[in-house]
């Protein structure tokens, strides 16, 4: 009896090492080169890496119609672009979920979703969901700030928007924000890693 | 017509679903103790929100767990994670409507980057998540459940522990 619950405790062990493994595998780390994509945009167009070429970088957030949480912060993710794509840090936006699984996220209603809100920033179709895995990217809403060194953009910031997502106005900490202006400034970001609560992507069954 | 009338009788006196016990709010802080309890049982802590389907699909195979294992030393804590001004108007609502008995706390805590990690490390805070502890070791679900996986596990890991 004793070996066997010493087996299942290293069972446990194990299986947690494993668990840890995975997920530090499973996508970028910061300072991690980002691999060119393409995906379709609600405008019609593909839309890849070449796409902000003579930009210093891009916030890209995987986010969602469908998510209460992604929800909460769209308004967020708009007022991001709009005072950071003149600074050379544009939003994109991307879709991971498949829409068998949760209606609200095809394509159509993306469509219509950007044009409803008047997204003035690219909203990306993963319909292949291979470059969300690709990015690691495990909830909506998820960040990661890249930046271009040479002819590359490398990963400078993975996670939150900020650390309050009820309420925008009890904002302690604006991750993204932060993490931009010390790039803009040269410097790298002093937080570049967090987690917060969102929707588990849905992945094609 | 007099079997209706019956009908009619016994509808009205059966016993009622139970009412749905009060739902405490809880900081991280407050609820963190539910994390770690030293006992002989089996602790099955699902982490859900009444907007995540999801987790709304298992709610109840885990709700079930006392019942279905009963006699046997098991407790379900069930963590909503939605927010606490949904609580009367969303939460309690639904509760009752699924007639769910086990436990219920809410986690209505802002700082999840800090909290998240303490539940589990490896989480990376997407819902459902569940954690299941007992003085036979810990582990951690980022992960759906169908019911057959949630009880095989269960009943594997109540043999751990006795």
């Amino acid at each position: 009896m004793k070996t066997l619950k010493f087996t299942l405790f290293l069972g446990v062990i194990l299986f947690g090492a494993l668990n840890i493994a995975f997920t530090a595998e499973g996508g970028y780390k910061v300072g991690d080169k980002v691999a060119d994509f393409s995906l379709k945009n609600t405008d019609g167009n593909l839309y890849s890496l070449a796409n902000i070429a003579d930009q210093k970088g891009a916030i890209v957030v995987f986010t969602c119609n469908h998510c209460p949480y992604a929800k909460l912060y769209e308004q967020r993710i708009m007022d991001l672009n709009t005072k950071y794509a003149p600074l050379g840090y544009p939003v994109i936006a991307i879709n991971p979920n498949d829409p068998a699984i949760e209606p609200e996220d095809s394509f159509v209603e993306m469509v219509k979703r950007s044009h409803q809100k008047g997204y003035e920033f690219p909203y990306l179709f993963d319909e292949g969901q291979e470059v969300y895995p690709a990015f690691g990217a495990t909830r909506t809403p998820t960040s990661f700030v890249i930046s271009k060194r040479g002819d590359d953009f490398y990963v400078e910031y993975i996670g939150a928007i900020d650390d309050n997502t009820k309420d925008a106005t009890k904002v302690n900490s604006k991750y993204i924000e932060d993490a931009v202006s010390a790039l803009l400034k040269g410097e790298k970001p002093a937080t570049s890693f967090t987690k917060a609560v969102g929707c588990s992507i849905k992945a094609k069954k | 017509m007099l079997l209706h009338l019956l009908n009619f009788w016994i509808l009205l006196f059966a016993p009622q679903p139970t009412i749905q016990q009060e739902v405490p709010v809880y900081s991280f802080e407050e609820f963190e103790p539910m994390l770690h309890r030293n006992t002989d049982t089996l602790y099955v802590v699902n982490f859900w929100a009444t907007w995540c389907k999801p987790c709304v699909k298992e709610l109840n195979y885990f709700d079930q767990l006392e019942t279905k294992f009963k006699g046997k030393k098991i407790k379900v804590i069930l963590v909503t994670l939605d927010f606490e001004e949904n609580l009367e108007k969303q939460v309690k609502p639904f509760l009752l409507k699924k007639n769910i008995q086990s436990e219920v706390v809410m986690l209505d805590d802002p700082n999840s980057n800090e909290w998240i990690e303490k539940v589990d490390p490896s989480w990376s805070g997407s819902i459902p998540a569940t954690v299941l502890y007992s003085q036979a070791g810990r582990s951690f679900y980022e992960k759906e459940f169908t019911e057959n996986e949630l009880n095989q596990l269960i009943n594997k890991q109540l043999k751990n522990i006795h």
